[in-house]
């Protein structure tokens, strides 16, 4: 004698679901605006993937206004987000803080450790203490971005963030940087993603961080008179036998211009690979750009204008002329050439569509989110509603059609199946995940940041890894995470989050398994949970 | 019962006898013979190895000028000497165990090699290398995958092997559009489960509607299977190789199991760091040398254990700058310019240096500092791809870059 089998129960909702949707043409009725598979597809979409509670919460006022909520989170409440990240304290820090606690100790350490002229096997660190230390402003910072797009009201905001962070990529490898990312993402990053994308681009290009990750800080006139380069000054004021990476910059300082930031600015930042500048142009913008450097970088300072490192003379970019002597003006110049550049819309909008919509992005919403865009002077939050709002984000081949990343997947579970994290530091675990599942947490290594569509992400090597923390989460072995109430979830509850039609097979294999948490990790790591 | 040496000897036709073919063999071309693939075991020393100490220009007198504590001795001038190649240069006494390879023309150098980009910077420099688009950040693919693409349509046989790299991540080289797959032990890639668990993902994604989900599915298990079968813990090398134990030694080891269960193994990748020598970096005892063994008994039992393989392989090492000339204040060397480059195969052009020497002195020096780079690393991979992998037409593996084999060092035939 058999009771109706789990998977028949964990199936019913998504039958209904089906059912639903066998009657969808094209898109979805405003009056389906409530529909499971609408509700479904929104939160898959503009959130981190379903939880129960924003089910519920979408399901009760509609889609739309859901949509009009989030494209707010400065009126949306987001009670506890505080408490869950009050154990992590770097969050709160300047750049200056972290550096005096952080990562001085490990520069002090490697010195002490230096003098003493001791191995210096990468593998074996001169004070393994004081590196751990120095690693922990990232780690908090990875944890934090677990946590919030975990459990943030403000989804769209957590989308937003990952999304233009990685749009203006910056990898904690590089020297600095990785005590210059926590003030990055929170003060640069963070305030603009539903604000004007010049106020977004002027801060990046002014941002430590940026400015140490693509070199323009030691982008100095060729023919100027430099008589101090800004490395020399900083190891006479605080000397120490520099970082390989330290060294490197102060053979290189004195040598002139630099284009990475120049070139990256207009392929990756703004107007794209096919937007239409010339290699002159990426000199002439590189030109414009000395002098824009970083007060004592390996201090964590801030941003600085060194006229003594910048080129006076005349500029012409995309055949706008900048007049000489403009100083520091200069590259705000070219940052309003480029931010109101037309190329620069279009690419802007064909990479949120790609996001939110599907990996190849449809050219009419395209057109009309870069005709916003143009006609805001980029509005983010209005290019947003343009697409959240189009035809094209509900149609039927909109639906399921992105493949999770390994962040979209590893979230997704942890929301799916309402996990809880008890403590902050509790989130470290899934930041191991992430390096595992090939996508580490601010150590992405080019200037591209995460590539955004299936190809990326779909191997051999990660998928197995995914069916692992499938079944690591589920049997609530991540850690001090906990996956409560199986039985519940397994009885049904989380295939209705699913809302895609499992297959057969997949229902199947569902029917076999002996135990909640297996079911559970065999839904969780089937084909249909790594679609979105 | 099958057995391990079943699964080595016969490789994966053993699983075709036992009953389970996997797909990829099914869809191959490769069910009736395997075809010998060529392969490249690519070695990255992260961290930029002093190759003046590890091919020692002993017939450079400037060598001993620059770097008065840490210089290798001339050779026949007692143990710590440098091992003699050709009368100019020498092996660090620690590479010894690659001399047979030398002597049997199986083992070529390149030096002064490197890249055109002026870089020091260890992370932009390994980027270059990787990309192989020195100066250009934004290349999204490493130049391993873009062989893997490039060869795509010729090679019907795609299996989950066919690029493997022995690290937890997998190297910027090997990243794009081509499968490739990461791999900190072979022996723990699996479903972590008992049970049917393993099992049942396997039907769901056999039975995925989603195309790339399916065929990847497909894969994984059946990479799973071939790992099982060829039962990676008790794997034996040949021929007497011993491998280190240390993670260098063990990654090649299984670099060296996997090329012999023709598993359709093309590329491999490894890594070994702890070059950054800027203090007490010794000579033929040391921090250095003391890497320089680890590295040199790895590379001696990973051609050791290939034996008859080596025909089809070629071993390249390669790291992402060289040293500075004059040695530093703390018994160091700093960041500098030209490195040398090992290749090891059966094919390979063995027992000469290859490139032209620029001198050690201080005018012909690099920004008057490192050793200057007369061969561009580009023309180093080109090679190894045009003549040892066999692309006919490598434009889209260097972009941007006019390969020309006028400018191949000459490594092969």
């Amino acid at each position: 004698m058999r009771k109706p089998t789990p998977a028949a129960i964990l199936c019913g909702a998504a039958l209904a679901a089906c059912a639903a949707s066998c009657v969808f043409a094209a898109r979805v009725h405003a009056d389906s605006d409530s529909s499971d598979r609408a509700v479904i597809h929104a939160l898959n979409r503009i959130a981190f993937g379903p939880s129960r509670r924003d089910v519920e919460h979408v399901r009760a006022i509609g889609v739309s206004r859901y949509i009009d909520e989030q494209l707010r989170p400065d009126r949306l409440a987001d009670p506890g987000m505080e408490a869950r990240l009050a154990g992590l304290s770097t969050l709160r820090m300047s750049s200056r803080e972290i550096a005096e606690q952080f990562e001085i100790p490990q520069l002090k350490a490697q010195q002490a450790k230096r003098k003493a002229g001791g191995d210096q096997n990468e593998k074996d660190q001169p004070n393994p203490e004081a590196a751990r230390r120095a690693n922990e402003p990232v780690a908090e910072l990875s944890a934090q971005k677990l946590l919030r797009a975990a459990y943030s009201e403000r989804q769209l905001q957590e989308v937003l963030a990952d999304f233009w962070f990685n749009h203006f990529n910056v990898d904690a490898r590089k020297g600095a940087d990785r005590f210059l990312l926590t003030e990055y993402e929170r003060d640069v990053i963070r305030p603009h993603v539903l604000g004007r994308f010049r106020d977004l681009l002027g801060a990046t290009a002014k941002s430590p961080a940026m400015l140490f990750y693509l070199d323009n800080w030691m982008s100095a006139d060729p023919n100027g008179p430099h008589p101090q380069a800004p490395r020399a000054r900083f190891n006479r004021r605080f000397p120490m036998p520099p970082m390989p990476e330290a060294e490197t910059q102060k053979k290189n300082a004195p040598k002139g211009l630099n284009e990475n930031y120049g070139r990256e600015l207009m392929e990756l930042h703004t107007l794209g690979v096919d937007g239409g500048y010339t290699q002159k142009d990426v000199t002439e913008v590189a030109r414009a750009f000395t002098g824009w450097t970083i007060q004592t970088p390996r201090l964590g300072g801030g941003y600085r204008f060194e006229p003594r490192l910048h080129d006076p003379g005349q500029k012409v970019v995309l055949g706008h002329v900048i007049k000489a002597g403009g100083g520091e003006s200069d590259g705000e110049e070219v940052l309003d050439l480029l931010a109101r550049h037309p190329s620069t819309a279009r690419f802007i909008a064909t990479a949120l569509v790609r996001r939110f919509v599907g990996d190849t992005p449809p050219p009419a919403l395209v057109d009309r989110a870069a005709a916003r865009f143009r006609a805001t002077d980029g509005d983010l939050r209005e290019v947003m509603r343009t697409i959240l709002t189009s035809p094209e984000f509900v149609s039927a081949d909109a639906y399921g059609a992105k493949t999770k990343t390994p962040l979209e997947f590893v979230v997704s579970a942890i929301r799916a199946t309402d996990a809880r994290i008890p403590g902050a530091h509790d989130a470290l675990p899934l930041v191991r995940e992430m390096r595992e599942l090939g996508m580490p947490l601010y150590f992405c290594q080019p200037p591209t940041g995460y590539k955004d569509t299936a190809d990326a992400w779909v191997n051999t090597g990660a998928l197995v890894g995914r069916m692992n923390f499938a079944l690591d989460l589920a049997g609530n072995k991540v850690g001090a995470i906990r996956v409560e109430d199986q039985d519940a979830l397994a009885g049904g509850g989380l295939a209705a989050l699913i809302g895609r039609d499992l297959s057969e097979p997949t229902r199947a294999t569902i029917d076999r398994a002996s135990t909640g948490p297996q079911r559970i990790a065999l839904v969780l790591g089937s084909p249909e949970f790594q679609r979105r | 019962m099958t057995s391990r040496r079943v699964f080595v000897k016969n490789g994966a036709f053993a699983l075709l006898s036992l009953g389970f073919a996997p797909s990829f063999l099914q869809r191959t071309a490769f069910a009736q013979r395997p075809a010998r693939r060529k392969q490249l075991i690519a070695i990255f020393q992260r961290g930029a190895v002093d190759g003046l100490s590890v091919i020692v220009p002993f017939g450079d007198a400037e060598y001993y000028r620059a770097r008065p504590s840490i210089a290798i001795a001339r050779p026949r001038s007692g143990d710590a000497a440098a091992v003699d190649l050709d009368g100019f240069f020498g092996l660090n006494p620690r590479l010894a165990p690659l001399k047979p390879f030398w002597d049997n023309s199986t083992l070529a150098i390149v030096h002064a090699c490197g890249s055109p980009d002026a870089t020091r910077s260890h992370f932009d420099a390994q980027d270059y290398l990787e990309t192989a688009t020195p100066g250009v950040k934004s290349t999204p693919d490493g130049w391993l995958n873009r062989y893997l693409q490039a060869r795509r349509d010729e090679t019907q046989a795609s299996t989950p092997f066919r690029a493997v790299s022995l690290t937890p991540q997998l190297p910027r080289m090997l990243q794009g559009a081509a499968p490739a797959l990461a791999m900190n032990q072979i022996s723990q890639f699996g479903i972590h489960a008992g049970g049917t668990v393993g099992a049942s993902f396997e039907q769901q994604y056999a039975a995925a509607a989603d195309r790339v989900l399916n065929g990847t599915g497909r894969d994984a298990f059946d990479a799973m299977k071939m790992l099982k079968a060829a039962d990676p813990a008790s794997y034996r090398p040949e021929n007497g190789a011993e491998y280190p134990r240390s993670p260098f030694g063990q990654a090649l080891r299984q670099i060296g199991q996997l090329a012999k269960a023709d598993v359709g193994l093309e590329i491999a990748f490894a890594d070994v760091g702890g070059w950054d020598t800027h203090v007490n970096q010794g000579s033929s005892q040391g921090q250095l040398a003391n890497r320089l063994d680890d590295f040199a008994r790895g590379l001696a039992a990973l051609v050791t254990d290939l034996g008859s393989r080596m025909a089809d392989t070629v071993i390249l090492t390669m790291s992402e700058f060289g040293r500075a000339v004059n040695e530093n204040g703390n018994r160091g060397t700093d960041h500098g310019h030209g490195n040398a480059m090992i290749a090891i195969g059966g094919s390979v052009r063995g027992g000469r240096v290859y490139g032209r020497w620029p001198g050690l002195a201080p005018e012909k020096r690099y920004e008057g500092r490192d050793l200057a780079v007369t061969t561009d690393f580009r023309d180093v991979f080109g090679e190894v791809v045009v003549r040892h992998l066999g692309v006919a037409d490598a434009r889209a593996v260097f972009p941007a870059y006019a390969l020309n084999a006028a400018r191949f060092p000459g490594l092969f035939a």
